[in-house]
């Protein structure tokens, strides 16, 4: 397959980026989509050209390290996959693709294609956990958990916190990410006590990074690798209701 | 020990999910409003006498208890407020989503393909300049069916009778149409996304039976309210 590309070039957060048009032949369809871009990476360096810079680890779709917009769609038109799991097959010989970084305010780009979403990390830190006593491990079944509330707190979990919510949202919001990792908290019998105070706390984050509001459109969702379903949002938001209510200050 | 919410009052007064919460239950209040306003209009269809018999009911009341258009005049305040709070909430969040975007929404990237995203529907991308036509149209509505101030029919003490003098006009009907359809697609995506915003989305399955009845309410308030002039325009209501 031969592929044409324009790609992001961007070189350092500061810099002005411009997209740049590549050509790459030899692709095969068997390739996956960071596949591609490592031939392509190898053709450069054998120019002696600078490789695009793009963030990557597992490449099994399990870490949320990879991050590209592909014909302006996160993580490329193939629903509930990463970009890594994206194969060349669902391209065709000849086509021009269209690759970008993440592009979010809250997002700042750090050189061509890699984001820095540490935003992320401080939603995290202001309420992503629970207090609980340290010592030797609890008994296994000394909280009883309903099935129900562990699937529900499981398909939230599922999140690998790659940020193509935030990528596809027209308003630059993150709330599918914050309201996955408060409800797969807030689901459980181990994450009632702090639930009220933990979704204020993230939100407020939330908003202080500057992501903006949901308004329920759903394109986080369609995105999302794996599957975060848009309720988490809704749950979250009648959290944060349920708590001003009983806000006392 | 514990999550410390760090937001006082104030801040949490400011939240992107509490004005979409206050955006939702004014919103939903003015629904309700919509409803009972559509009940009224279809009364037409049982004559002039009934028609403005039950517009000076509505002025009447609660009297003696109230005084005269006392009823009435709680239900515009409590919609004044709505719609101040509504606009606000709206106009502070569109400002935050176009900071969230660097000012573009979901054009900020270089390509030009798949622009309109993945699966986001008409009604949802439409919110906010639908939003400003229907505030339009409001205006120019009270300025022409309640006040009787833009009378291209005429005007009239009657209030039926200002109805049929002015939807016999092709171009008022068509006016009215417009922002009716624009109405629609509101409530479309805003029925829903209200609902979603107070917390009731709360399952795949909810997901799909609150967008239905968004659906369902958008299509019968929109019938509802253009029945009445197409009936008129098309001569069954004289």
């Amino acid at each position: 397959m031969n592929i044409t590309l324009r790609i992001w070039r961007q070189h350092d957060r500061d810099a002005a980026g411009k997209m740049v048009r590549y050509s790459v032949d030899g692709i095969s369809p068997d390739m996956s989509f960071l596949e591609m871009l490592d031939v392509l990476n190898e053709q450069l360096t054998a120019a002696g050209g600078e490789p695009v810079a793009f963030d990557n680890d597992c490449r099994e779709g399990i870490c949320g390290m990879c991050s590209l917009v592909i014909n302006g769609i996160a993580h490329g038109p193939e629903m509930l996959t990463a970009t890594c799991q994206l194969y060349m097959r669902h391209f065709h010989d000849g086509d021009t693709i269209d690759v970008e970084p993440w592009r979010s305010p809250a997002f700042p780009i750090l050189r061509d294609l890699i984001v820095d979403r540490s935003a992320f990390d401080r939603i995290i830190q202001s309420g992503g956990y629970i207090s609980a006593p340290t010592g030797a491990a609890p008994d296994a079944a000394a909280t009883l958990v309903p099935k129900e509330d562990a699937d529900k707190s499981f398909d939230a979990a599922t999140c690998i916190g790659c940020g193509a919510c935030v990528a596809a949202c027209p308003n630059g919001s993150a709330m599918l990410f914050t309201g996955a990792k408060a409800i797969h908290l807030g689901a459980l019998p181990q994450g009632q006590i702090e639930r009220n105070s933990r979704a204020l706390a993230m939100v407020n984050q939330h908003d202080a990074e500057g992501f903006g509001g949901c308004t329920q459109i759903g394109e986080c969702t369609a995105v999302c690798p794996v599957g975060i379903p848009l309720d988490v949002i809704s749950r979250l938001n009648g959290d944060v209701l349920s708590a001003l209510r009983k806000a006392k200050s | 020990m514990g999550i410390s919410d760090g937001a006082g009052l104030r801040s949490k007064l400011r939240f992107s999910v509490t004005l979409h919460a206050a955006m939702a239950v004014s919103g939903l209040i003015m629904v309700l409003f919509l409803l009972a306003h559509m009940y009224g209009n279809l009364k037409i269809f049982e004559g002039q006498q009934a028609f403005d018999g039950y517009s000076a009911y509505l002025r009447e009341i609660g009297e003696p208890l109230l005084p005269r258009e006392g009823a009435l005049w709680i239900v515009r305040v409590v919609l004044l407020f709505s719609v101040v709070i509504h606009i606000y909430a709206a106009f502070t969040l569109w400002l935050r989503s176009r900071t969230a975007t660097a000012g573009k929404g979901g054009w900020r990237y270089e390509t030009r393909k798949n622009r309109r995203g993945v699966q986001r529907s008409y009604a949802s991308f439409t919110m906010r300049w639908g939003g400003v036509l229907i505030g339009l149209f409001v205006i120019y509505h009270i300025l022409n069916l309640s006040a009787d101030y833009i009378a291209p029919g005429g005007p009239s003490p009657s209030p039926y009778q200002r109805m049929v003098n002015d939807f016999s006009i092709w171009w008022v009907v068509l006016s009215y149409l417009i922002a009716l359809v624009a109405l629609g697609f509101h409530l479309r995506h805003g029925v829903w996304s209200a609902f979603a915003s107070l917390g009731a989305n709360s399952s795949v399955t909810r997901r799909r039976v609150l967008n239905q009845a968004a659906s369902l309410a958008a299509v019968v308030i929109l019938v509802g309210f253009l029945v009445p002039p197409l009936a008129i325009f098309v001569g069954w209501v004289r």
